[in-house]
Order: structure tokens, then C-alpha cells, then sequence
């Protein structure tokens, strides 16, 4: 069986889940009933200082759903925690020292200054735990007031703020990126720069999730006012995938530790993080939407996974996959696909044929009693109609082998690997060597 | 001594009145707002949409459930009720399982269907209870329009007509409007007096009186009709019922199967209905099924239908017979009545065999009888009265077109005229299309 433990910039755990730092991992019962379960670690929801924030009393969430009310998103106006800081320090004490082995870090967040950070550290030490994760992405109230995403935001404060935590502590440090930027490289460079053992990401992205149209507010509506929240859940998932893989096979930080987050729900997206480059990952809105119990789930299905495919350990998938993830500009010109229908699978909904037509391409036929066609001289392999085709593998993309004609282009398709830095209709193209 | 199913003879009150009125209700509880959300989910929203070319009024299914799905019944009512202003009744009555549900996709995906019946069903109740009708007339055209049968096809014409702008006068021979819905259909399909609170709701579109108790060759003739008015529809339906053909046929207790469904449907008291302990239904389609079924509920102990050919020759869907079984009616098919027996009442009936010989259906000559102390006919309905001077094609009223008939000014549809499946949508369907071919030869 493959062995899921992990030592994540020194901090080990029994497998690579954590709850992120979120409402299931505020408090001490929670927690306990976490690593019950068999959650791997937790980062603590975030603690500031004394006196501590307070949240609103009405709605926190706003909801995107799919089909049958399925929670495909979520956003939140919640703040750090709401209890005081010498509560959670001595919940975690105790948690810590019942769970010597799993994961205990510590996510924090406190002013700009050096001494709000040399007075924290100490304490947060004291309670024995792992690690800290020094929270720089909350996108709402807390970057208000010059916290969170608001450091997050400004790669030279990251480092600053990352220098000043490494100086005054001995635990691992990893900061936890905000999404809220246009390229995930510089904060994570600024991370590193400043001595970070890693970083987390993502956190939440600023986000709206819907207007109540009756009364006018943005969802959540607080006595008919509503306010900007941080999205996360299964929708976010491709755009944590992205900044992972940016930073994984960034030059400047080759090897550079990554806790995943974003949308993780079941091992698949999991293991999906790890292939681009995270040593851990971590889960919030599937352990809030679906309660603890998925662990069981998460953990079955890596293992599996890992067996059937002979890996043995969590390193060995960390990262396989981004010696593949590529520029657009060294895609093979050269592989040349067409979509191919199953007719015994189809049952005649027609949906690719409204995707391609409407879409663009006009590539599938509908031929007499509801028969549908890929019409090779027109189809551009786009794949759209496997996307929307609801039969799993009834529409496959078949690859046009060497020597065979593309009959839309005219071409016989050509064995050698050709891409767009030397394609004749780029303008700035390297003559082929 | 109470009377029990096991009573013999034909007696009413076989059940406790709480036991009759838990057996006529609704067949299929309405879906609830939660229910109808998840079903509607499940719809593809396909192209071209197969379930759309199934259903005999064509109403954009994909539409009406994407409609639904994004929290706007109504609309979803209207889309329904601009193709079929009986969308309320159709979703109760249409068999789904060979119309609409078995041409969807799901159904070839997973052999589970898009409820699409119980979704129309869902969003026309919400809009009718509401009270609110959602078309309003056209500008008055000054043309009359006589149409002659209050039931699917008549009342689907009659409401196009008078959207149109075109004045209309229904007449019936019986004492309430509807045809079949009122009086035909099997009461767990249309309860609550639907079919009396349908017919209220549509005449709603203004333009259009009622004149019950007045027949075509009774009180009215078609000669008179021509004159008064600037065209004629017929919706007549079938009103005759065809004879059993074997010995003893007029014993008592022998009757027509729609006369027993019909006196169901109007009566006030489940429990003063008689019902024989043996029943036999001779016939195999939905008429049958319904008054096997519903002898059943009353309480007769032993159901069951007889049919000359084999089950797949049956016109009573799978379903429909499945329905049957389930309320512990006995099918049997390729046999056919050769005698009624009995002193006075029937005491048995005999059958003989059949076969589907290549030239057709024999009987082997091997019988057998059959207690029986009702018996009902359920043969197939046949044309009555169809006016002198008219052509007919077989036994219905000849059309072309959308229901022109071989008299000029006069058109026909539903049951009543040639072509199409005896169903309710599709006289629907036909009331409808030859309200606009009136409109079109009138406006012309
Ligand atoms: C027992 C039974 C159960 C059925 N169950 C179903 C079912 O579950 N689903 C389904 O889709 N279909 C069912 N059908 C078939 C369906 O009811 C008919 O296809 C449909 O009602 C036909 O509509 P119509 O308007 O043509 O005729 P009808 O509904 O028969 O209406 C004809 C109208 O014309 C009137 N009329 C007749 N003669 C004259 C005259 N000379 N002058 C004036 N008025 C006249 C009648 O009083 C009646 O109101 C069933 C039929 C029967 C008999
Ligand atoms: C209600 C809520 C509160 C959160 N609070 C915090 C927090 O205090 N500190 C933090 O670093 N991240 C916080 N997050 C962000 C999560 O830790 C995580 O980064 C994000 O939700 C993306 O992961 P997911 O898609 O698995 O939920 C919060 C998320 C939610 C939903
Ligand atoms: S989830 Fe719990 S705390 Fe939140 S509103 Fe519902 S009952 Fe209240
Ligand atoms: S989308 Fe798939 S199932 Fe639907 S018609 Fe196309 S190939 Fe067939
Ligand atoms: S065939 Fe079924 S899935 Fe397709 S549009 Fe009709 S109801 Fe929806």
C-alpha cells in the first residue's frame, strides 16, 4: 500500500490533507473530531490580536449551485476568528499535545508592524505547534484595514513581513497567497525572497456570487446591504490549479515548497494538485459543505490511485506533471485530432450538434432519424462536443496518425513536432533549424 | 351481513367509504415545488428535441422545463398552453410512457425518463389555481364560428377561434362540457372536478358562449348550422359502442364498459355504486384498463381483462397494464367471448382460444367459461350521427388537411374524424390546427 505520510517543510503528518484555515478548524471540538476522522494536520483558523474581530450577525454565505442544488461555490464576509487569542492558543496547546502526530499549524494575521509580529510568535511557539501560515489573502474586511490581501497584494511587504517571522521564530513559515493579483509569481517570489520555508495557496477570490433581485442586495444581504466575499469551493479549482503550476515550474523557485488549496473535493483533484507541484494540500469548503467524514474518501482514493499506478509515496507524485505543463507557443502544431461518435453510446440529444453549430464550426452532421456525424473536412478538434456530449466516452478525439490526411486543412498530417515560434505565419518566427 | 368484496352478485358499498376514497385518489400526486426542481434538472435541453416531435400538440418541452428550472412556472405554463390549452388535462391524462417520455433521451440513457407529464403538470396547476388566464383576444373579426362538441378537440378549437378574434358558439347535447374528460376518463386521472374547473379557466378567453343540451340531429342539424355561421367544426367524438357478437350478449349485468366509467365519474357517492364479485372486461385498451381497474377499487374480488389478440398487440400501453396487475387485475390475452351464460344475469362467460393464423386471428376451438357476474364490453366507441351528405373514411368522418371535410365551410377533428390516435392530445392538437386553418380560410 502506498504510503501517504508526509514531511512537509518538516512538518509531518500521516497524509496530505488539511483543513485549511477556516470555520472547521476554529475550534478545539472541531478539531479533535477532525483528526478523529483522520484528517492529516489543520492550519488554525487565523488569530489576531487581542481585542478581537467581531463578524456579522446575519448571513455569511453566498451559493453558486449546479444541477439538484449541487454547491459548486461558495462565498464568504467572514472575518479571523472571533474568539480571543489566549482561547485558541490554549485550545491548540491541548489539541497538539493529544495529536502529537498530525499537523498542528498556526494561520495568523496582525498588523504591518514588527512588534505586533515579535509579539505573537512567541506565544503561538508556546503552544507546541508546527508551523505558522501567515494569512495575506482574506479579501474582504480584513485588507480594509491594511491586512490580508492587502499585504498579499504588495510583493515587498510579503517579503518584509516573511523576513521579520523568520527572525523571530524557529517554526517553518509559510505564507498563504492571495489569488486576488494578476501574476502569482511575484508574491510567491517576494515569499521566497524573504526566506519562506513555502506557500499556501489559494485563498478566497473576490467575488460577488448573486444579486437578490427582489430587494436589490448582493447576496449575502445584510439588512439589504451586501458586500464583496472571497469564492472558493469546487469552482475555483482551475485557477488554484494554474497558480500552483506558475510557481512550481517558475525558474527562480525550483523546489520551492506548495501546499495546495482551492477546490479540492475528492482525492482526484487532490492528486490533480500534487502532479503540478504541491507536497500537501489543503480542503475547506468540501469539509464545510460535506462535513469530515470525506477524509475516508480523500485517503481510499489517493492510496488506490497511488497503488494502481505504482507510486509509493507522496513525493514520488509531487510534481510529475509539471515538466508538462507548457507556453501555447510550444504546443505541437503537428497533432492533429478529430472527434469520433459512438454511435452505439449516443442517445441522440442532439447537444454536440448545437454546441459545433452554434459554436462555430458547423462540423457535425444530423443526418435522418437523429444520426449524428463529425464532418471531418470541418471539424477543428476543439473537443467541445465531448464536453458537452452527457455520455461519458461517446465522443472520443481520435488522433490522425502520420501519413494520413487532415481533411479539412488538405494536409497529409506530418510525424515531426512543429509549434508557432517557427510557423510560417508567425511574423517573428525562428527560421526552423 | 356487511357486504364484502367476496359478496356475491352485483352490490355497492363492497368497501368502507374511507377505503373507496383512498382508491380514487389522485394516481400520481402532484410534484411539490422541491420535487419539480430536481426533476427539471435532469433535462438536457436537446436539440431538436425528440420529446417535442413526439407529443401530438408539439409544446417546446426543453423550453417549458428550462422555465421551470430557472424559477418561472408560469412562463413555463404559457409556453405549455400556447400549444395546448388543455396542457392541465394532457399531463393527467396523456399516455407519456409511448409520447413524450418514451422518445426522451433519458429514457434510451437509463431507461428513466424526463417526468415530463408531471412537470407540465406541476406548472399548468400553478398558473390555473392562480386563476390567472394568460392570452387575451384579438381584435373582434365580426365572423361566427359554430363548433359542435364540447370536448378536447372542440374546446381546443373553440379557445383558438376566440383568440382570434372570431365569435364562437359550442353546442353539446350533453349537460356538462368536457366529452371524455368529464365523462370518460378514469377517475384517479381527474379528481377534484378538474376537467369542470379546466373547462371554466379556458372559457376565460372571452368570445365564446356555451349552449349545452343541444345536438347535432336532435335539436340542431348541419343544414341550419351552415347558414348562421361562417364555418363549422365538428368535434362529436364517438358516441356508439360496438357489439360483442356472441351468444347471450343481453344478459343483465352485461353493459358497455364507458357507461360504467361514466357513472364513476358522476357520481356523488363511491359506495352507491354497485359492482359484480367476478368481473370480466372484454376489450384491450385503455377503456378496459380503466374499468378493470376501477371495478377493482369499488371492491369486486376477481378482475379480469380479456383480450383476443396477444399483449403486444394491445392498445392499453405496458404501463397501462402494469397498472393494471398492480391493482390485482388478471390480463389474459388471445382468448374471445363465444357465450354468455346465466338465468336472467350472467353466471359465466365462455372463451375460446385464439391464434394469430398468417391470415389472421382463429379460434383453435378449445374453450373454456369464466365466472363472471358482471361483464363489461370495452370493444371500441364508434361514430354516431355523423351528418347525412358527409363523406367518411371507414367509420369516422373523411378530412384533409387540417380537418377540412368534404363539405365546404366544415371542418372535424378529435375522435370523430379519420387519422390520428384516439387520444386526448391528440384531438387537442386537431381542434387546434383546425382552428387555424378556419381562421386562415376566413381572414383569407
Ligand atoms: C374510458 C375512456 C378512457 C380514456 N382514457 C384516456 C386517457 O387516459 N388518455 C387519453 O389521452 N385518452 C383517453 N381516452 C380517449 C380520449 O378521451 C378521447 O380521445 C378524447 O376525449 C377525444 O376528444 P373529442 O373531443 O374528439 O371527443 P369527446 O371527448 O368524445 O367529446 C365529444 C363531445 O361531443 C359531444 N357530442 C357527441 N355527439 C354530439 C352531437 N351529435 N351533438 C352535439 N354534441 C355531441 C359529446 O357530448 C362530447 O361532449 C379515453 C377514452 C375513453 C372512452
Ligand atoms: C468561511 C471561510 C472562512 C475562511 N477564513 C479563513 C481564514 O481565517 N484564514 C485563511 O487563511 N483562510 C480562510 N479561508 C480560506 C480557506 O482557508 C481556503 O483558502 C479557501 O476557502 C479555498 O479552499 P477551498 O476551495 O477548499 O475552500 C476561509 C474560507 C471560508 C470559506
Ligand atoms: S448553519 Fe447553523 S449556524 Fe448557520 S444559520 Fe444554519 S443553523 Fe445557524
Ligand atoms: S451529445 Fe453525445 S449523446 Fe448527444 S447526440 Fe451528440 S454524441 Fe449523441
Ligand atoms: S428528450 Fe428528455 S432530456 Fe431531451 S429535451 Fe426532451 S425532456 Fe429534456
Amino acid at each position: 500500500m502506498a504510503d501517504l505520510s508526509t514531511n512537509f517543510v518538516g512538518i509531518k503528518s500521516p497524509n496530505p490533507f488539511w483543513l485549511a484555515s477556516a470555520p472547521p478548524t476554529d475550534k478545539e471540538y472541531n478539531v479533535r473530531r477532525a483528526f478523529e476522522a483522520g484528517w492529516g494536520g489543520v492550519v488554525w483558523k487565523t488569530l489576531g490580536l487581542d481585542p478581537h474581530v467581531v463578524n456579522v450577525n446575519g448571513p455569511r454565505y453566498g451559493v453558486i449551485y449546479g444541477a439538484d442544488r449541487r454547491v459548486l461555490g461558495i462565498n464568504n464576509i467572514e472575518l479571523i476568528t472571533d474568539r480571543p487569542l489566549e482561547t485558541n492558543l490554549s485550545e491548540i496547546k491541548a489539541v497538539k499535545r493529544d495529536y502529537p502526530d498530525r499537523a498542528m499549524v498556526v494561520s495568523l494575521m496582525v498588523p504591518c508592524e514588527e512588534w505586533a509580529w515579535k509579539e505573537i510568535l512567541p506565544k503561538v511557539e508556546e503552544t507546541g505547534a508546527d508551523g505558522i501560515e501567515l494569512n495575506f489573502g482574506c479579501p474582504h474586511g480584513m485588507s480594509e484595514r491594511g491586512m490580508g490581501a492587502a499585504v498579499g497584494q504588495v510583493p515587498e511587504y510579503i517579503e518584509m513581513v516573511t523576513r521579520w517571522c523568520k527572525a523571530n521564530t524557529r517554526m517553518p513559515v509559510l505564507v498563504k497567497l492571495t489569488p486576488n493579483i494578476t501574476d502569482v509569481r511575484y508574491p510567491a517570489r517576494a515569499a521566497h525572497a524573504g526566506g519562506a520555508d513555502g506557500v499556501s495557496l489559494i485563498n478566497t477570490i473576490s467575488s460577488i456570487t448573486s444579486v437578490n433581485l427582489d430587494t436589490m442586495s448582493p447576496e449575502p444581504s445584510i439588512d439589504g446591504k451586501g458586500s464583496h466575499g472571497g469564492y472558493c469551493g469546487a469552482a475555483v479549482k482551475p485557477i488554484a490549479l494554474n497558480m500552483v503550476a506558475e510557481i512550481a515550474r517558475d525558474a527562480e523557485m525550483q523546489g520551492f515548497p506548495i501546499s495546495g488549496i482551492g477546490g479540492i473535493t475528492t482525492w482526484r483533484d487532490a492528486a490533480e494538485f500534487l502532479s503540478l507541484g504541491a507536497g500537501s494540500v489543503q480542503v475547506c469548503t468540501a469539509a464545510m459543505v460535506y462535513g469530515f467524514g470525506i477524509i475516508k474518501e480523500l485517503n481510499a482514493g489517493l492510496s488506490e490511485w497511488m497503488d494502481e499506478k505504482g507510486y509509493t509515496s507522496i513525493e514520488e507524485v509531487t510534481g510529475r506533471a509539471v515538466p508538462n505543463v507548457t507556453d501555447w507557443q510550444y504546443l505541437n502544431l503537428n497533432y492533429v485530432t478529430k472527434a469520433r461518435i459512438d454511435q452505439d453510446a449516443c442517445i441522440k440529444c442532439g447537444r454536440c450538434y448545437a454546441a459545433c453549430e452554434d459554436t462555430s464550426h458547423q462540423a457535425i452532421a444530423m443526418k435522418p432519424g437523429r444520426v449524428f456525424e463529425v464532418v471531418d473536412e470541418e471539424c477543428v478538434a476543439c473537443n467541445l462536443c465531448v464536453d458537452v456530449c452527457p455520455v461519458e466516452d461517446c465522443i472520443t478525439m481520435e488522433e490522425l496518425q502520420p501519413g494520413m490526411m487532415d481533411l479539412r486543412t488538405g494536409k497529409v498530417v506530418e510525424a515531426d513536432y512543429a509549434n508557432w515560434t517557427t510557423h510560417p505565419n508567425n511574423p517573428s518566427a525562428k527560421a526552423a533549424e | 351481513m356487511t357486504t364484502t368484496p367476496r359478496t356475491s352478485g352485483v352490490q355497492a358499498g363492497r368497501l368502507p367509504p374511507e377505503a373507496l376514497a383512498e382508491n380514487f385518489q389522485d394516481l400520481h400526486a402532484p410534484l411539490d415545488h422541491h420535487e419539480a426542481t430536481v426533476a427539471a434538472d435532469r433535462c438536457y435541453f436537446c436539440y431538436d428535441a425528440p420529446c417535442i416531435t413526439a407529443c401530438p400538440t408539439a409544446i417546446d418541452i426543453p423550453l417549458f422545463i428550462r422555465q421551470i428550472q430557472s424559477g418561472q412556472p408560469d412562463g413555463a405554463a404559457k409556453t405549455i398552453f400556447e400549444q395546448n390549452i388543455l396542457g392541465g388535462m394532457c399531463a393527467r391524462v396523456c399516455p407519456t410512457e409511448t409520447l413524450c417520455e418514451e422518445a426522451c433521451v433519458r429514457e434510451a440513457a437509463e431507461g428513466k425518463p424526463v417526468e415530463i407529464g408531471r412537470l407540465q403538470r406541476f406548472a399548468t396547476d400553478g398558473l390555473m389555481s392562480s386563476g390567472v388566464h394568460p392570452f387575451a383576444r384579438a381584435d373582434a373579426t365580426g365572423k361566427r364560428v359554430a363548433v359542435v362538441g364540447a370536448g378536447p378537440a372542440g374546446l381546443a378549437c373553440a379557445h383558438r377561434l376566440a383568440m382570434h378574434g372570431h365569435d364562437v358558439v359550442i353546442f353539446d347535447g350533453r349537460a356538462k362540457p368536457g366529452g371524455l374528460n368529464e365523462y370518460g376518463i378514469a377517475s384517479y386521472k381527474s379528481v377534484d372536478d378538474f376537467a369542470q374547473s379546466e373547462v371554466e379557466w379556458l372559457m376565460q378567453i372571452g368570445g365564446i358562449t356555451l349552449r349545452s343540451g343541444e345536438g347535432l340531429g336532435a335539436e340542431l342539424s348541419l343544414s341550419g348550422l351552415r347558414p348562421e355561421f361562417d364555418a363549422v367544426f365538428l368535434g362529436i367524438g364517438l358516441s356508439g359502442v360496438n357489439a360483442l357478437r356472441a351468444d347471450g350478449e343481453d344478459r343483465e349485468n352485461v353493459s358497455d364498459a364507458v357507461e360504467f366509467i361514466e357513472g364513476l365519474r358522476q357520481t356523488g357517492d363511491l359506495s352507491s355504486l354497485p359492482v359484480g364479485r367476478s368481473v370480466v372486461v372484454i376489450g384491450g385498451g385503455m377503456t378496459a384498463v380503466d374499468a378493470a381497474v376501477q371495478s377493482k377499487l369499488l371492491g369486486a374480488d376477481e378482475v379480469t381483462i380479456a383480450y383476443r389478440r396477444g399483449r403486444e398487440n394491445m392498445s392499453a400501453s405496458r404501463y397501462e397494464q402494469d397498472l393494471a396487475t398492480s391493482k390485482g387485475v388478471r390480463l389474459m390475452f388471445n382468448v374471445q367471448p363465444v357465450a354468455v351464460y346465466g338465468n336472467g344475469a350472467v353466471r359465466e362467460i365462455e372463451f375460446e382460444y385464439t391464434e394469430n393464423t398468417g391470415s389472421g386471428l382463429t379460434g383453435t376451438g378449445e374453450t373454456f367459461k369464466l365466472a363472471a357476474d358482471q361483464v363489461f364490453k370495452a370493444i371500441g366507441q364508434t361514430l354516431e350521427g355523423a351528418p347525412e351528405g358527409m363523406t367518411l373514411d371507414g367509420n369516422k368522418i373523411a378530412i384533409t388537411g387540417a380537418g377540412r371535410t368534404s363539405l365546404a365551410g366544415v371542418w372535424a377533428g378529435g375522435d370523430c374524424a379519420a387519422g390520428g390516435d384516439d387520444l386526448t392530445v391528440t384531438a387537442v392538437a386537431e381542434g387546434r390546427d383546425a382552428a387555424m386553418d378556419i381562421h386562415a380560410s376566413l381572414m383569407g
